[in-house]
């Protein structure tokens, strides 16, 4: 086994003292060491990895469980809400709540408009879920109608991001300087007495300088294009290099510049400077002087002291965010004014599947899954506790029960994509059971299951001793009594771990479902086996699909509450072996 | 321990022998195999009924093959094959007609290894009037397990915990309560398959002198390592070796006067 | 469809009721007979042959048989039967002669049918009024049938149970019956497996060979181009996109897993397992879909962003995908790790302990043992776990459906976007689709290369299992 240099020194004795032998030895224990140290670091990437998943999972969820919300006075009117002055509970659930909430929100806002405005404030900012609160109110008590109350209006996902720092950086600081204004509205100009300003042209500037670079890239990029494309392109493509590299030189130069000013655009942060009751975007900076468009018209033009202006800086680019400058500023106003206020977000547990992600919760997936497991369950403890016990005590042995066997242990390690494939093709082709169902879910889920638990559940058998099976026989126990009565009952904590164990492989299972339709778009929460439904790892695929950022958080946050699911179920199982792990 | 082989050896014994009692079990010409080894060779042997039948001989020699046939749980396992017929009161248990669960409710058997089911003392004991219907009512069955456990001499100590683990008793009370268990059916024969073997001598002691209770009304077949109990306990003793039964007698001449060399050489202690 | 299934759905359940019914009445019956055989004149408990409550369950047996056949009967006919009779009730329109066309417009009437029918029951205005004898005629009928299964059921239920009840006696061997019952029901349940495998090859095999009768199945396993919306159906990109992810997923999980299987058997203490054995667990417990969640937003991201960062400032050229292969199989190795890792455990604590004391003896050192003794020693079992694990690799689906891409593209680069054989079945069939286009039938040809494909994987690697644990038993 060990090095040549030790086994032919038959003719003598072998020196173990030598410097020669030493170094060698010394050299084994290296690799040892070295051999060892594989091992650890094999089992510290693994647990690493988990850190780092679960972490970052954990630091994705944390945003979906608060959320922000307004707290504004409303007036339900009456011909809003009360069609026909019925104030019973149908005619005032299709009441329009929404426009009594947009009321109240264009009190703070009443410049705006414009029917594209109206639709930038209202419709983007506000939930359309947002009039849920003071339905309920009034639904409550009707006699509140026609009169001022105070409720809860939900932000839309995009507002709430904005408020969580998701949507861009920002940066609020008070200007030094005494400033003037050249105007109340439009186009005006700002100066001050000092370089208020300077920290803000700075990072325009390095702004520029990034967007230099990634523009260099593009260029590279494009120009190794040029090496492949087919000669009638190559023109066009040739073109569009040049412009890039003049985009390139463009940027360079401006993002090195000393001094002057300049013009912020689609690749720069936004700067805002709140002034005298206004806000206005600064479309050029210079050190001391910049000029801008007002968002929120100023109330009066007269000069502001230190201290009384903020410089606001958004340092995301208005192109590449989703709230303009302009519904930063609406949103900024409002919490200025103390309306909006942060919660714990509870509606993921008790609300269905929405489009819009701040109305969208994981309930009917929890019940597909809860339906799905049901009929998962029902099937395959069953069936894999009759055929293991079968297969265990019952089966003569001989090359059929040995195909069974070795059929079951082959069918554990099919792809479960494949039963989803028979799914479609038995269950609902030839069988025309219902779509999208749990019933059907939980079909193939079973049986996807079903050789894991017979595997387990002979394992849980063959641990029981055979004096206990002898012990009935020789009382004249038929040997089904014999099982039933003794061995059953004392296999089934094993039994039932392996169960749990394989209810929690079930619960997780994504793929089949998809195959059978369990991936439709569904608002309702099933109650029923043959209702269409979703499951909650099919809704995670679902939601992690979606364009909108806040579904990453709610994506996020249903993986969580998956994993605490599996983790009770694991734990079960594990706390069930410990306690009732028999030693014979 | 010698007196009580002593006063064994000086009993009275009745219905030793096929020719002065009723036999019990009759076997006539018994084969059994495992597969392709032939377990037990042309075997014939008469248990006389209400007394202690001893098998003894060296380990492998099919002493224990050979009780199993009795109560057929060799059915129990698929490769052995019984030929020959055992008759036990003059019916053929190996009838295709007969129903195998009744056999052994007539023929208890106690194991080498004191098996209780990990259940409650009363539900050891209840469980076999309950599955072949013995008892009309709850009170019948509770004073038919302690009629059984009294038998056993198991029920001063358990009385006051028969709700308590069967596991959870000495290993010699196990025993007992396998006993108990096996005779609560009132069986006719009792099987024992090296009782003792893992007990200390103490709780041997009990066992033995248990089944010297027992053989009033029980016809009682013991399997044992143990020389001198088959001596102490058994009026009849037979001497099997590999797979055929070489002698068999009243326990005394055996112990005695042993007519074969092999006997002889086995029971002086050259071979074992 | 869904109001067939509805008022189905009710009428089962009112049968299900009458079944429990009869059982439950059977078996009072029945137990009630047995127990009073006990009490006959000159006969001794004993000498009853089998318990009441077998006597019981063996006459609730006979009365329920005959209705499970009539519902057998029922649901595997009513349905037609009611379709038929509706359909030649509907308003004759144009026959249309090719049968497949005309199939599909029988499908379609028969759905309207359906539904009006439903809209009838509700009171409801039909929406196609020319259908309400068609939808009259249909209700009756269904109302019809499930009469008469009340009926059969009833009156056939009944009968079982009289006959049961009249054949109790003291030597009826009712537990015997019902034992054999019972096993008849085991044996039933070990069967599901194998009918589970009968399905998949069905299933998959038929799908295969319509497919292979409308697309040249040769032209579907060479051809290079997979562009399934103009029906250019070449599967190789999908293969080399599924070889090239579960290279890298092997390339990772295999030694990871096999170095962590040796540490854990081999070196670490008690404690040390007590901690790292539930960490492989918690691997292992993860579902695919989140793994799938992390390698697409936060796995890839970072690979692409670590290859844009090398582009700018190293000016390299990697031109990193935002769905690369690398991530995919980076994170698909991470979740076999701990596969490999446990069937690894499991053969190397098979090797026998005297062969590791031998080599001791000599004087080698603990790497020494394991390289030269146990893992020559374990090597078929590890050969077969990494063949396990390459079969769990390929059959992976949601990992590579959230990660890797969906364009067939012919690469060997791991920093470009691929598509493997399980993401194209799952964007194939899911989605509204007709049953037998040949993009539908493609994603069950390919189901049928994986299925086959893994079941040679897993057949080939659990013989080598079963050899090598006889060689050790």
């Amino acid at each position: 086994m060990t090095d040549a240099t030790f086994q032919p020194a038959v003719s003598g004795k072998v020196d173990f003292t030598s410097p020669k032998a030493q170094a060698h030895l010394r050299k084994r224990y290296a690799v040892e060491k070295r051999f060892k140290a594989y091992g650890l670091t094999a089992i510290g990437f693994a647990a690493l990895f988990i850190l780092f998943l679960v972490s970052d999972i954990v630091i994705k969820a944390v945003p979906a469980f608060t959320e922000h919300r307004l707290t504004l006075t409303l007036t339900p009117t009456a011909e809003r809400v009360a069609a026909g002055g019925k104030t019973d509970r149908d005619t005032l659930m299709q009441g329009d709540w929404i426009a009594v909430v947009r009321d109240g929100v264009g009190q703070f806002f009443p410049q705006v408009t414009n029917r594209t405005q109206r639709s930038k404030l209202y419709n983007e900012l506000i939930s359309i879920g947002a009039g849920e609160d003071i339905r309920d109110t009034v639904i409550a008590d009707p006699s509140l109608i026609g009169k001022p109350v105070r409720a809860n209006v939900l932000l839309s996902d995009d507002a709430d991001l904005y408020f969580k720092g998701r949507m861009t950086g920002r940066n609020e600081r008070n200007g030094g300087g005494l400033v003037g204004v050249s105007g109340t509205s439009d186009t005006v100009s700002i100066t001050s007495g000092i370089n208020d300003f300077a920290a803000e042209l700075a990072r325009v500037r390095s702004d520029l300088q990034v967007a230099a670079r990634l523009a260099q890239l593009e260029a590279t990029r494009l120009r190794t294009a040029l090496e492949t494309v087919v000669p009638d392109r190559r023109a066009a493509l040739e073109e569009q290099v040049n412009r890039q590299i003049g985009i390139v030189a463009d940027l360079e130069k401006r993002g090195r510049s000393v001094g002057g000013s300049e013009t912020l655009g689609d690749n720069t942060a936004s700067v805002l400077v709140k002034i005298n009751g206004g806000v206005i975007k600064l479309t050029e900076i210079g050190n001391e002087k910049a000029s801008g468009t007002v968002l929120i018209p100023l109330k009066t033009a007269t000069e502001a002291k230190a201290g009384e202006w903020q410089i606001l800086t958004l340092t995301t680019p208005e192109a590449s965010r989703k709230l303009s400058d302009q519904q930063a500023a609406w949103l900024d106003r409002m919490k200025d004014e103390g309306l909006v206020s942060k919660t714990v977000a509870t509606r993921i547990f008790t609300s269905g599947d929405s489009r819009e992600p701040e109305l969208a919760g994981i309930l009917g997936g929890l019940a597909g899954s809860a339906l799905t497991m049901l009929v998962t369950l029902s099937l395959c403890l069953p069936i894999g506790v009759f055929a293991a016990i079968y297969l265990e005590e019952f089966a003569p042995k001989n090359r059929l029960t040995d195909l069974i066997e070795v059929n079951i242990n082959n069918l554990a390690a099919v792809p479960s994509i494949v039963f989803g494939l028979l799914g479609l093709a038995i269950f609902l082709n030839t069988f025309d059971m219902p779509r999208s169902s749990p019933l059907v879910g939980g079909l193939v889920l079973a049986l996807l299951v079903l050789p894991t638990i017979i595997i387990s559940a002979r394992a849980a058998l063959r641990a029981v001793p055979p004096s206990i099976r002898e012990a009935a026989l020789g009382l004249g126990a038929s040997h089904q009594q014999a099982v039933f009565h003794h061995v059953l009952p004392l296999a089934m904590p094993g039994i039932l771990t392996g169960t749990i164990i394989g209810m929690a492989h079930a619960l997780g299972e994504t793929a089949p479902l998809l195959m059978i339709g369990m991936v439709a778009f569904i608002l309702e929460v099933p109650s029923s086996v043959t209702q269409s439904a979703t499951a909650l790892p099919v809704q995670i695929f679902l939601w992690s699909d979606l364009p909108e950022q806040a579904f990453q958080a709610k994506t996020a946050a249903a993986i969580l509450i998956l994993l605490v699911f599996l983790f009770i179920m694991n734990g079960a199982a594990i706390l069930l072996r410990k306690r009732f792990e028999r030693r014979w | 321990m010698n007196v009580l082989s002593q006063a064994e050896f000086d009993a009275p014994s009745k219905g030793i022998g096929m020719a002065d009692g009723e036999s019990a079990v009759t076997a006539r010409g018994v084969d059994v195999y495992y597969g392709d080894k032939h377990a037990i060779k042309d075997l014939s042997v008469d248990i006389p009924a209400k007394s202690v039948t001893a098998f003894i001989g060296p380990s492998g020699c099919g002493k224990s093959t050979f009780l199993r046939c009795i109560n057929r749980m060799n059915d129990t396992i698929p490769s052995c094959r019984v030929t020959g017929s055992i008759k036990l009161d003059g019916r053929d248990i190996y009838n295709k007609a007969l129903d195998v669960v009744q056999l052994r409710a007539q023929i208890g058997m106690v194991f080498q290894k004191p098996n209780p089911f990990p259940k409650s003392i009363f539900e050891n004991v209840a469980y076999g009037p309950k599955i072949h219907g013995l008892a009309s009512s709850k009170a019948e069955l509770a004073s038919m397990v302690e009629k059984s456990l009294r038998r056993a001499s198991l029920w001063e100590e358990v009385k006051d915990r028969l709700d308590a683990s069967g596991t959870s008793l000495s290993g010699g009370q196990q025993q007992r309560l396998c006993i108990a268990r096996a005779i609560a059916v009132s069986p006719e024969v009792i099987l024992m398959d090296e009782p003792c073997s893992a007990l200390d001598p103490i709780a041997t002691a009990r066992i033995e002198e248990l089944i010297d209770e027992l053989r009033q009304n029980y016809t009682i077949i013991i399997v044992t390592h143990s020389m001198q109990q088959a001596a102490r306990v058994s009026q009849k003793t037979a001497f099997f070796h590999l797979g055929t039964l070489v002698e068999e007698g009243p326990t005394k001449t055996i112990f005695t006067t042993p007519r074969d060399k092999r006997t002889q050489d086995y029971i002086t202690g050259r071979f074992g | 469809m869904a109001h067939w299934q509805q008022s189905g759905a009710i009428m089962l359940s009112i049968y299900l009721i009458l079944m429990l019914a009869g059982i439950i009445a059977a078996f009072v019956l029945g137990r009630r007979r047995g127990a009073a055989l006990y009490d006959g004149a000159g006969i001794a408990r004993a000498d009853v042959h089998s318990l009441p409550i077998y006597h019981g369950l063996m006459t609730a047996t006979f009365a329920v048989a005959p209705m499970i056949l009539a519902l057998a009967l029922w649901t595997s006919f009513a349905p037609g039967l009611s379709k038929s009779a509706a359909i030649s009730a509907a308003p004759v329109k144009e026959i249309t002669v090719e049968p497949a066309r005309r199939q599909l417009e029988e499908q379609a009437l028969y759905r309207d049918i359906q539904l009006s029918a439903s809209l009838l029951n509700q009171g409801r205005p039909l929406t196609r009024p020319d259908l309400q004898p068609a939808a009259e005629t249909y209700n009756t009928s269904k109302s019809r049938l499930f009469w008469a299964l009340l009926l059969a059921g009833g009156v056939f239920g009944a009968a079982g149970g009289v006959f049961g009840l009249r054949r109790i006696s003291v030597n009826l061997r009712s537990r015997n019956a019902f034992e054999n019952v019972v096993l008849g029901v085991l044996i039933a349940c070990s069967t599901v497996a194998v009918l589970t495998t009968i399905g998949i090859l069905f299933s998959v095999l038929y799908e295969t060979l319509q497919f292979a009768a409308r697309y040249p199945f040769w032209s579907f396993l060479t051809g290079t181009v997979w562009s399934p919306s103009s029906l250019t159906l070449g599967a190789l990109p999908l293969f080399a996109g599924t070889i090239l992810i579960t290279l890298i997923a092997i390339s990772i999980a295999g030694p990871v897993g096999l170095f962590a299987a040796i540490y854990m058997s081999e070196y670490a203490s008690q404690r040390f397992r007590d901690v790292a054995k539930p960490i492989l667990e918690v691997l292992a417990g993860i579902p695919t879909v989140v793994f799938g969640f992390f390698a697409a937003l936060t796995v890839a991201p970072l690979f692409k962003g670590f290859g844009d960062w090398l582009d700018l400032t190293l000016g390299t050229n990697l031109g990193v995908a935002s769905e690369s292969a690398l991530a995919a199989g980076l994170v698909m190795g991470v979740m076999i790790i701990p596969f490999v890792s446990s069937l690894s455990d499991d053969v190397i604590n098979a090797v026998p302990q005297s062969l590791r004391d031998g080599s001791y003896g000599m004087g080698a050192t603990k790497s020494e043992t394991i390289k030269k003794v146990v893992l020559p020693a374990a090597l078929p079992g590890i050969v077969s776990a990494m063949m396990l694990a390459v079969s769990r690799a390929v059959g992976e689906t949601m990992i590579v459906v959230m990660a890797a891409g969906l364009a067939g593209n012919l690469t060997w680069n791991p920093l470009q976007a691929v598509t493997t054989i399980t993401v194209q079945i799952k964007t194939l069939l899911v989605g509204d689709q007709e049953f037998d286009s040949p993009k539908t039938l493609a994603a069950f040809a390919l189901g049928f290369v994986l299925f086959f494909f893994t079941l040679a994987l897993n057949m080939v690697a659990l013989r080598i299992v079963r050899k090598y644990r006889e060689q050790y038993d």
